[in-house]
């Protein structure tokens, strides 16, 4: 029996791990959450609750003015600005990109989110 | 009971006051585990009471002081000192726990697993009742600690954590199956939570006490016997609301009034933590992580 549990313990539970994670996140995003539209998309208000929330969750990985911070990247690429929807964003947070670092942030309510979404957009 | 020296609590507040805080949203829950992983980096210092009385015997503070670590974002590690003080008893240390979480799949599901893998080290005065299994109850509440603390109880606990998020909501179901390695059967439990923030949108304005920052829900947990005697005789059940805040320094302060379901369990558990969240704690030390991927 303690030769099973070490077993799985070392061997059967890092390996399943090896599986949790995709390179370019971007390239998975379904086609139906792509074309979601944020709510708050014609509210101004959302942009200074999104940058609140970013400086509050995010900042530490990405930096206070979201230009990246030591090996951790920017926000304010041409791929997040321009190529990806605000769908794909809201993606990215919820289901995070775990193989490379970015954890899902579905903690936090869809509300905030999107909240955080549209700030994130409003950084170009 | 425990008393901390005002020196180490002034070393402690600078060691705080230097370091740079984020906002940890924590889940109100003490025994159930969400599938919401450390963020990879951060380290949290939490430390975790249980107060409760057994019938005709006398008032008891388990506690434990966790360190929880994001090795990465689908690995989080947490290491227990746990230590028990029994009114007109004693304070002993009594053990420590190591435990791994995994999260297996890559995406966010309508039900997300994360497997659990602890060994303890701890011994029979341990009261900080971080889990309830088998046929663990109000007899074990009993003994003096001259007489439990000897008992050694090296144990291996597996754990499916199963988690989800919908509309606000976050609910949490734990299988529990622990192991005493010292041929003893295995024991069985559960833990059950739902809880939810006061308010799912943010405001504007920075702000210490407005709703979103405060979370409420319930928490049910008990042992299910053990493999020979599968089942809910002779065990106990916990039931209680359960609420917290997250305080804007990276603090949160959690609060549960437990109660027994049956003869078997303590009448009422009174359970409080406070933990503190310390972003990217290596590369404030000088340590820089490497990073798989850089293109956002």
């Amino acid at each position: 029996m303690k030769r099973i549990l070490s077993l799985v313990f070392f061997c059967v539970l890092p390996a399943l791990c090896l599986f949790a994670g995709s390179s370019d996140w971007l390239a998975h995003v379904p086609a139906r959450d792509r074309q979601k539209s944020n709510p708050y998309h014609d509210r101004p208000e959302a942009v200074a609750a999104g940058r609140l929330l970013f400086s509050e969750h995010c900042a530490q990985c990405h930096g206070d003015d979201a230009s990246g911070k030591g090996k951790k990247p920017s926000v304010r690429t041409e791929r997040v600005q321009s190529v990806a929807t605000e769908g794909d964003l809201h993606w990215l947070l919820v289901n995070g990109n775990i193989r490379r670092g970015m954890p899902s942030w579905s903690k936090l309510p869809d509300q905030q989110l999107w909240q955080l979404v549209r700030y994130l957009k409003s950084l170009h | 009971m425990l008393t901390i020296s005002p020196r180490f609590l002034g070393a402690l507040i600078l060691l705080l006051g230097l370091t740079r805080a984020c906002s940890a949203q924590e889940r109100p829950y003490f025994v159930t585990y969400s599938h919401e992983m450390e963020e990879p980096g951060n380290l949290e210092i939490e430390t975790y009471s249980a107060v409760g009385r057994p019938p005709s015997g006398n008032r008891f503070l388990g506690n434990a002081t966790e360190l929880e670590y994001g090795i990465k974002a689908w690995w989080t590690t947490e290491f227990y000192l746990d230590n028990s003080a029994v009114a007109a008893d004693s304070t002993v240390f009594t053990g420590f726990r190591w435990e791994h979480r995994f999260r297996p799949l890559a995406r966010e599901h309508w039900i997300n697993p994360v497997l659990y893998a602890e060994f303890e080290n701890i011994n029979g005065a341990d009261k900080s009742l971080k889990e309830v299994v088998g046929h663990d109850g109000v007899p074990d509440f009993f003994a003096p600690n001259a007489l439990t603390r000897p008992e050694k109880l090296r144990e291996m606990e597996l754990k499916l954590i199963l988690g989800s998020n919908f509309k606000g909501w976050n609910v949490s179901e734990n299988f529990i199956a622990e192991k005493n390695l010292d041929n003893s059967p295995w024991e069985f439990g559960y833990a059950l939570a739902a809880s939810r923030p006061l308010k799912l949108a943010a405001d504007a304005k920075k702000c210490a006490f407005c709703a979103r920052r405060f979370a409420a829900g319930i928490e049910m947990y008990g042992g299910l016997g053990d493999r020979y005697t599968f089942g809910l005789h002779n065990t106990s059940h916990y039931l209680g609301p359960a609420m917290n805040w997250s305080a804007p320094a990276g603090f949160t302060v959690s609060f549960s009034p437990q109660f027994g379901l049956n003869d078997y369990s303590l009448s009422r558990l009174y359970r409080f933590g406070i933990s503190y969240e310390i972003a990217q704690v290596l590369e404030k030390m000088g340590f820089h992580r490497s990073q798989e991927g850089q293109k956002k």
